[in-house]
């Protein structure tokens, strides 16, 4: 009886809390997806997507990314026309990237290309999540691998930003066979020298967190980032173990060892400048 | 015990008929020798017309089926003075994955491949043939060796996946089949990956990294299982039978893909009907792959593994 009383209070205190969760007008605000907290969608924008209440990191669009990182207008990009050819036959892909064109106006879910970060030049990949997923086929292996290629033969550095839900299933087993394209090609460009530098973002798991997200010299990720090999309900399901809440958080694989840092998004603009800095041929001490 | 599929019954059915009026014959005086020789040759076309004509998810049942051999099967028929080497030197040993030297028609070669059980017992033992990163890490660290001391690799894929599960993301599966995949990439010596049973996602992928990579004509190699790609695409496992026929597993699909290098065909009826016939298949394969790899330089050879990997996609650009 007490439980029943107990429990309808509950319920009926959580109805005020709940309508604030809806009905925000979109473009102009924008809330918080941890806090809840709603800001001027500008202001949040500002603060490059981070909640000025909670520090909760947003995603970032792959040219918000750009805009955020690079010197004003020396980002270069390439193989920016490339686009499936629906390899499989699969019905109904192409209406699917379609829509994601219109929605991004993307061609696909990575951006590469070159430009200046901090006076320094550096080669550069850039996933977009709302691009299917960010899940990897054939164009976003190559345009990696090219990425990567190019990098090599202008010996220039090459920093990754990783966002992706997996494999593009409509692309079957060249979707698989991207993971070890693109590893072929990191390890050319590993073994002529080059320095490669992997941020995770949110979320980076299946076959981009186990070929070149985890590839880098150096191996990155922005707080709160979503990582991991095999789904949480996978693993739930195949083990009934019980997952800690932090479970495939970034600041996980950090204690567990898989991280050189966490690295705040207001932070990693100097930190890669410095990288790439102390990267550049060494000379006498001063 | 034979495990016996479901579109392999009326062939059962028909042998057991065969084998009835063979005994009817003996027991009593009536001769029934010529219809025995007409229902022979009915099982005989039906064979041909039922093993010939596999559809996608027949070959996956196949290729999952419980008497179907392993590495360690194949191991016993191909070489010689097999020797076992365990443990990553970092956490453990994962017996997911079997490892060593033998001897290769006189020549030292280094052996890798999954290991699953062909019951529950053996199956506990070797985590259905999934491995954990140890496993990826100790392959890795035979794989360098082999790299030292000049021995050619030859890996065999038989998995569903890497192992799913809290500790092996702990200690970071990702980076293992990742690290796996670029460093086979710059190995010196002459890589032969042979798909044997299930080439399961990026856990088949971290010992697939080669110069020459076959199937088995009943083997198949995807991104995710038939059942769990008909879950994410149409929300339905059910429709896995569809699923196996759109993603392209089987040998045939991954050859017009361009993606291996030869199919190794098996048996009538698959592998596990005739062991040594399989491995003598797989032998002809192995031993012409040696000869054509042993001619490059190491300069050639990782320059055509490049090539190789290069060409994989498909794509169009404006
Ligand atoms: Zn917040």
């Amino acid at each position: 009886m007490l439980k029943d009383l107990f429990n309808k209070k509950k319920k009926y205190a959580s109805i005020p809390s709940e309508q604030s969760k809806v009905d925000i007008p979109e473009g102009l605000m924008k809330k918080c997806d941890n806090c809840y907290k709603i800001f001027y969608r500008k202001e949040m924008n500002n603060n490059l997507n981070v909640c000025p209440n909670c520090g909760h990191h947003h995603q970032l669009n792959a040219w918000e990314r750009i805009d955020s990182l690079f010197d004003k207008d020396t980002f270069v990009e390439w193989d920016k026309g490339m686009i499936t050819s629906n390899p499989l036959d699969f019905p109904g892909y192409e209406e699917k990237m379609e829509n994601d064109r219109k929605k991004t106006g993307l061609n696909e879910g990575v951006v590469s290309g070159k430009g200046f970060l901090n006076g320094q030049e550096t080669a550069f990949a850039v996933m977009d999540s709302r691009f299917r997923m960010g899940s990897m086929g054939s164009v976003m292996g190559e345009k990696i691998a090219r990425a990567v290629e190019n990098a090599r033969k202008e010996s220039l550095p090459f920093i990754i930003f990783t966002a992706s839900g997996g494999a593009r299933m409509q692309e079957g087993v060249l979707s698989l066979m991207q993971m070890s394209k693109t590893s072929v090609a990191i390890k050319r460009f590993s073994d002529a020298g080059g320095l490669m530098i992997s941020v995770m973002t949110h979320p980076t798991t299946g076959g981009v967190s186990a070929s070149f997200a985890s590839l880098g010299d150096y191996n990155f990720a922005e707080p709160g980032a979503l990582i991991g090999f095999a789904g949480r309900r996978i693993i739930e399901q195949t083990t009934r173990e019980k997952l800690p809440d932090d479970f495939q958080t970034a600041e996980f694989l950090f204690k567990h060892g898989q991280l050189d840092q966490v690295i705040h998004r207001h932070d990693l603009k100097n930190v890669l400048g410095t990288l790439l800095k102390m990267h550049q041929k060494g000379g006498n001490p001063e | 015990m034979k495990q016996i599929l479901e579109f392999e019954k009326p062939i059962v059915n028909l042998k057991e008929k065969i084998a009835e009026l063979k005994k009817f014959t003996g027991e009593s005086d009536i001769d029934l020798s010529e219809e025995i020789t007409t229902l022979e040759k009915r099982l005989a076309d039906l064979e041909d017309d039922i093993y010939g004509n596999l559809k996608p998810w027949q070959r996956v049942q196949m290729a999952r089926h419980q008497e179907r051999p392993t590495t360690l099967d194949y191991i016993a028929e191909l070489f010689t003075d097999f020797l076992e080497f365990h443990g990553d030197r970092n956490f453990g040993d994962d017996e997911a994955i079997v490892s060593g030297i033998a001897y290769y028609k006189g020549v030292p070669v280094t052996v890798i491949g999954h290991q699953r059980g062909k019951n529950t017992k053996e199956n506990i033992r070797r985590n259905f043939g999934m491995p954990h990163p140890e496993g990826y890490r100790k392959a890795l660290r035979h794989m360098k060796q082999a790299d030292k001391f000049n021995r050619p690799i030859i890996c065999f894929i038989d998995t569903k996946g890497a192992d799913p599960g809290k500790e092996s993301e702990e200690r970071g599966q990702s980076e293992a089949i990742a690290r796996n995949l670029m460093e086979m990439a710059g190995l010196k010596v002459p890589i032969v990956c042979i798909v044997i049973g299930e080439g399961g996602s990026g856990g088949a992928l971290a010992l697939g990294v080669g110069d020459l990579i076959f199937m088995l004509e009943n083997s198949t190699y995807s991104v995710i299982s038939p059942e769990g790609a008909a879950a994410l695409l149409w929300k339905d496992s059910g429709l896995a039978q569809k699923a196996a026929e759109s993603m392209k597993i089987t040998a045939p699909d991954l050859f017009e893909l361009g993606i291996i290098d030869e199919i190794i065909a098996e048996p009538k009826g698959g592998a596990h009907r005739n062991i040594k016939q399989q491995a003598e298949n797989i032998d002809k394969v192995i031993e012409k792959s040696l000869v054509e790899l042993n001619k490059l330089s190491v300069d050639e050879l990782l320059e055509k593994r490049w090539e190789k990997y290069k060409q994989i996609g498909d794509y169009k650009e404006h």
